[in-house]
């Protein structure tokens, strides 16, 4: 860090550890769960142990003379709550407006919760707590064939229809007619979700781990029907989102017994709920057909997404949307359905659709590559359309195959025998592999104030979410730049949405989102400052709000590219697959702070390996709930299985962006599973369509020189 | 959770009138897994005797030349006492390819041999299970069972048990002692049971699942003299690369001259309720040349009684060839 207060400009692209980094490694940050009031309860969930039905009733009686028990909330006493607004991003996922009927949709649905003085107490009686259910026939299967999968738009139409696809295929010289699956996945945050809700003189008080704490606090507003002035939620650190740290039942259940037993209550979620409770990414099966003429041109391409959701509310794991970016063909045909289940509702889960879709996607065109005969990077720079495949817009910037360019000259791609199955060493058969990535660039409005201190420093207040990413950080090198000052002069407020609208951590927006409109007061003030203006002592402060300027932008094809390379070694004698190295170049826009972003990649590019070959929920069907709902039964990728991992990019600043950001959060699992299973075939023969790549799996499906 | 009394036990007298006196109370080792059971709430004690102070933390070299290893001996140490990585090499690498570092250094050896299975249906108490509550069924055998056993089990219990450690103890022809308090004279009595006796069938009470007689402590583990077991080796395959449970281990010996199997031992892991003496392999091996078609010949006539399932038939492949590819890997060294 900069310790003199010089003026510079290049805080933005060097290094920074983070502002925030010596609190975290010494405990003195404190996270949601960990904050201390006074007169504080505890509530603990109880979730349904039936997959669909009713509950005919609840024996309280018992529960409520236990040890420090004071309340059991469920559908029969709880207060009643608003579900028919429109929230920030669409209509509200009933899951969290809780105990409002006595309807179980599934298993791991929220009936009661019973608060205690503490959390030991109130865990030992809601583990007691007798449920009786009306227990109907439930239906978990998403393997099995559903003919009433309907089409659902989420961020791009379900359908998008292009050209004659069978004319197409059939004219083509070489087709690949293939279905891949991925499993239901789970985002697991380090930091489980936790929230204490209070009233404080007339205003509700929440402090929670979320992702924004604007979004929340204007949902809990809409729900309570409460004024959004009178509602304050704080989230002053994050350990993890991934898309699950938006309002939740834990939340609601909170504020409702703090506002029923006029004290504050916390709700944490364990592990093991958070499997039920906390989202999830939807299983998918996934068609693709391409037809390509033999030099590799393609004329069809068809991406058909299937994913699942619950009875109560449409989320849609928009699969086939990422083939409407990638390449062109002259018959275009993606659709996204969804098939209704008796399951928890899933959600965004780290890039929702880019992740599963570009593992079916960047398979299939190694297929294709294959049997075309063609360097699977000489394929994808042969399909690189000059505008938007199906919008027919500019890209705002496409260095896909740059790249790939630069992968390839770093991974030693040149060398690389095409044949599979060829390589050993020892008892192990090797293996490479790459893919493509992208995930769209955006930018939400947001508000900002900058005020030039009396003491000569700066206070910037942005209402950004830090979840891990380094945005605090970020936006103080931002600021800095933006005021023409050291980083140490800037001091950033975050995580309270007293702070004012700004848009959330999700999307791989974030960063973006806040550096605009962190940029335009930073830079009104500095032109105030030039003035020569003394300054008094409550500060100068400037405000911003972007909305505007993020309307005027001209509609464009906004995204970030990547291409991702990875080496494996199989052993077929046990089917273990394990890599060995893993590299990803990126094209995504300005690189902000180059320590944490090169964090961001590599954390999703880990994920990439978790998601290849190990993550996979597991559902019961004749029970309808998880098998091994916790870390020793869902598998991630332990250091071990975590190889020599590097990430860089090249320069790509977005043009339209006053900092030249895109967005870097989402990018670096898109593909990463694809370069995998790549891999995997070039070292066995085979191909693996179904993940995760098990080690039963590989073992069963044999060796194919 | 449930409120529980703990006591810290500082001889074995003391620790076993502890237990005698509250029929809820358990031991507690290193707490790896009956902590975590107790949090999910699987196991429910009253009481927990703490044994880890005991005067049982010692490895020694027997007189004969084999070992015997106190029972609250950690893995960690276990693993690199220097007699054990040249006696048993394969004991020292199974415990090392158990668990992580944090939990080898709280982990006991007692405790390792009686941990539970790591069945996601027992340890879940919102579901049925025999092994937890006898009689509620086991929703494995038609559900999720990839990880399940193929060796040994029953229409009522399906589950592995999840011990390395085992596994290479049970190779070794390894003996527990332990001690049961006597009720009258207050002196402690003494017993042992050979591990291959150790381990109950699973029939129609998988919820029993030790020999030992109620209220004993597990006070070490005698590791009979085997100059075999100096060649030896263990093998795991699991789902990611560390801190994971097997879904198939396997502990061999391997004694060769001139070119045929003089002395063999073999265990498998991950196969059944207990570590699996393949001794049907073992009879076939011996004296029989050491090559990879005996070797095969071997883990098929071990492996005819397994009984996969639907989605662990995988196992048998496997198991197979870690017994081709371990023991002509063992072989090969012998032959340089």
């Amino acid at each position: 860090m900069t310790t003199a207060p010089t003026a510079r400009e290049n805080a933005v692209g060097t290094a920074h550890t983070r502002v925030e980094g010596r609190d975290k490694v010494t405990g003195a940050a404190r996270y949601a769960g960990e904050i201390p009031f006074a007169d504080l309860a505890h509530g603990w969930l109880v979730l349904s142990t039936v997959a669909r039905g009713r509950i005919r009733s609840i024996d309280t009686a018992d529960v409520l003379a236990m040890p420090g028990v004071v309340a059991v909330l469920h559908h029969g006493n709880a207060p009643r709550v608003e579900t028919g607004y429109v929230g920030m991003l669409g209509v509200p996922d009933p899951t969290s407006a809780v105990f409002q009927h006595d309807r179980v949709p599934h298993a791991g649905w929220p009936v009661a919760l019973v608060v205690a003085d503490t959390s030991e107490q109130a865990r030992e009686a809601a583990e007691a707590l007798v449920v009786h259910y009306e227990q109907e026939p439930h239906d978990v299967d998403f393997t099995g064939e559903h003919p009433d999968a309907y089409p659902v738009d989420s961020h791009g139409p379900a359908v998008i229809e292009k050209g004659d696809l069978e004319a197409e295929l059939a004219a083509s010289a070489v087709v690949v007619d293939a279905e891949y699956t991925t499993p239901e996945e789970h985002h697991n945050p380090m930091e489980p979700h936790a929230a204490t809700a209070r009233w404080d003189g007339g205003r509700l008080e929440l402090v929670d781990s979320n992702q924004g704490t604007f979004w929340v606090a204007s949902e809990l507003a809409k729900m309570f029907s409460l004024d959004p002035a009178s509602v304050r939620v704080r989230s002053e650190h994050v350990g993890g989102g991934f898309g699950s740290k938006g309002l939740r039942a834990h939340q609601v259940a909170a504020v409702m017994a703090a506002t029923e037993l006029h004290r504050p209550v916390r709700v944490v979620m364990t592990r093991r709920q958070m499997f039920s409770l906390a989202g999830y990414r939807s299983p998918t099966r996934q068609r693709l057909r391409l037809g390509a003429d033999a030099d590799g041109r393609l004329r069809a391409l068809e991406h058909r997404s299937l994913s699942a959701t619950s009875t109560v509310h449409e989320f849609i794991e928009s699969a086939a949307g990422p083939a409407r970016t990638m390449y062109g063909a002259d018959a275009h045909h993606t659709a996204n359905r969804l098939v209704r289940l008796d399951v928890p509702t899933p959600t965004w889960m780290r890039a929702p659709g880019e992740a599963p879709g570009s593992f079916a996607l960047e398979s299939a065109f190694d297929e294709l590559a294959e049997k075309c005969g063609l360097d699977p990077i000489e394929l994808r720079a042969r399909n690189d359309p000059e505008a938007g495949p199906v919008s027919g817009l500019p890209f705002s910037g496409r260095n896909l195959i740059a790249c790939f360019r630069e992968g390839a000259r770093r991974f030693g791609w040149a060398d690389r025998d095409p044949r599979p199955g060829l390589r050993r060493e020892g008892r192990l058969l090797l293996g490479t592999g790459t893919a493509a990535a992208s995930f769209p660039a955006g930018a939400g409005p947001s508000t900002a104030a900058v005020t030039a201190e009396a003491d000569g420093t700066y206070t910037v207040r942005i209402n950004a979410a830090d979840i891990g990413t380094g945005a605090r950080t970020a936006m103080t090198l931002v600021a800095a730049d933006a005021l023409r000052t050291a980083p140490d002069q800037v001091r950033v407020r975050i995580g309270d949405s007293d702070l004012g609208p700004a848009f959330i951590a999700g999307g791989s927006m974030g960063t973006r989102s806040w550096a605009w409109a962190v940029t335009i007061a930073a830079e009104e003030l500095r032109e105030r400052l030039a003035l020569g203006a003394d300054i008094p002592p409550e500060g100068i402060t400037v405000r911003s709000d972007s909305t505007e300027a993020i309307g005027a932008l001209a509609q464009k094809e906004r995204h970030s590219f990547g291409a991702q390379f990875a080496e494996v070694a199989v052993d077929p004698a046990t089917g273990e697959v394990r890599v060995r190295r893993m590299l990803g170049i990126f094209a995504a826009g300005r690189i902000v702070n180059p320590l944490t972003a090169r964090n961001q990649f590599v954390g999703g590019m880990t994920w990439g390996i978790s998601m290849a070959l190990h993550e996979e929920a597991v559902r019961d069907r004749a029970l309808g709930s998880h098998y091994g709902a916790d870390l020793a039964g869902y598998h991630v990728a332990a250091h071990a299985d975590v190889p020599a991992i590097e990430a860089d990019w090249i320069d790509d600043p977005d043009p339209d962006d006053p900092v030249g950001i895109k967005g870097i959060g989402e990018i670096g699992i898109v593909g990463a599973a694809a370069a995998i299973a790549n891999a995997v075939w070039h070292a066995t023969g085979v191909r693996h369509r179904d993940l995760p790549i098990r080690p039963d799996r590989v073992l069963m499906a044999g060796v194919r020189a | 959770m449930r409120e529980f009394a703990y006591d810290r036990a500082l001889d074995v007298s003391g620790a076993l009138a502890l237990l005698d006196a509250d029929p809820d109370a358990r031991f507690l080792g290193g707490g790896t897994n009956l902590v975590d059971l107790m949090k999910t709430g699987v196991e429910r004690p009253a009481r927990l005797v703490d044994v880890r102070e005991l005067p049982l933390d010692d490895i020694e070299v027997t007189p004969d030349g084999g070992l015997r290893i106190g029972a609250t001996v950690t893995n960690s140490d276990l693993a690199a006492h220097p007699e054990v990585r040249r006696r048993y090499p394969a004991l020292a690498q199974a415990v090392l390819a158990g668990a992580s570092g944090q939990l080898r250094n709280m982990a006991t050896v007692g405790g390792n041999l009686l941990q539970r299975t790591r069945c996601g249906y027992f340890a879940d108490v919102t579901k049925p299970c025999n092994k937890r509550v006898p009689g509620s069924g086991c929703p494995a055998i038609e559900g999720e069972h990839h990880n399940h056993a193929i060796l040994g089990a029953s229409e009522h219990c399906v589950a592995t048990h999840p011990s390395d450690m085992g596994v290479a103890l049970t190779a070794f022809d390894a003996v527990v002692s332990y001690r049961t308090a006597d009720g009258s004279a207050g002196a402690p009595r003494g017993g042992e049971l050979p591990l291959a006796d150790f381990y109950l069938p699973v029939g129609d009470t998988p919820h029993r699942e030790t020999a030992l007689p109620p209220g004993a402590l597990i006070t070490g583990v005698t590791l009979p003299p085997a100059p075999v077991a100096a060649h030896s080796r263990y093998r795991k395959v699991r789902e990611r690369a560390s801190y994971a449970f097997a879904i198939g281990s396997i502990a061999a010996a391997l004694d060769v001259r001139d070119g045929a199997v003089r002395e063999v031992r073999l265990a498998f892991g991950a196969v059944a309720s207990r570590p699996w003496r393949a001794t049907a392999a073992e009879r076939v091996l011996t004296g029989a040349p050491a090559d990879a078609e005996t070797f095969a010949a071997a883990a098929d006539a071990e492996l005819a009684a397994a009984k996969p399932l639907p989605h662990n038939a995988y196992k048998v492949t496997l198991m197979r060839n870690l017994v081709v590819a371990v023991l002509t890997e063992l072989a090969e060294e012998a032959a340089r």
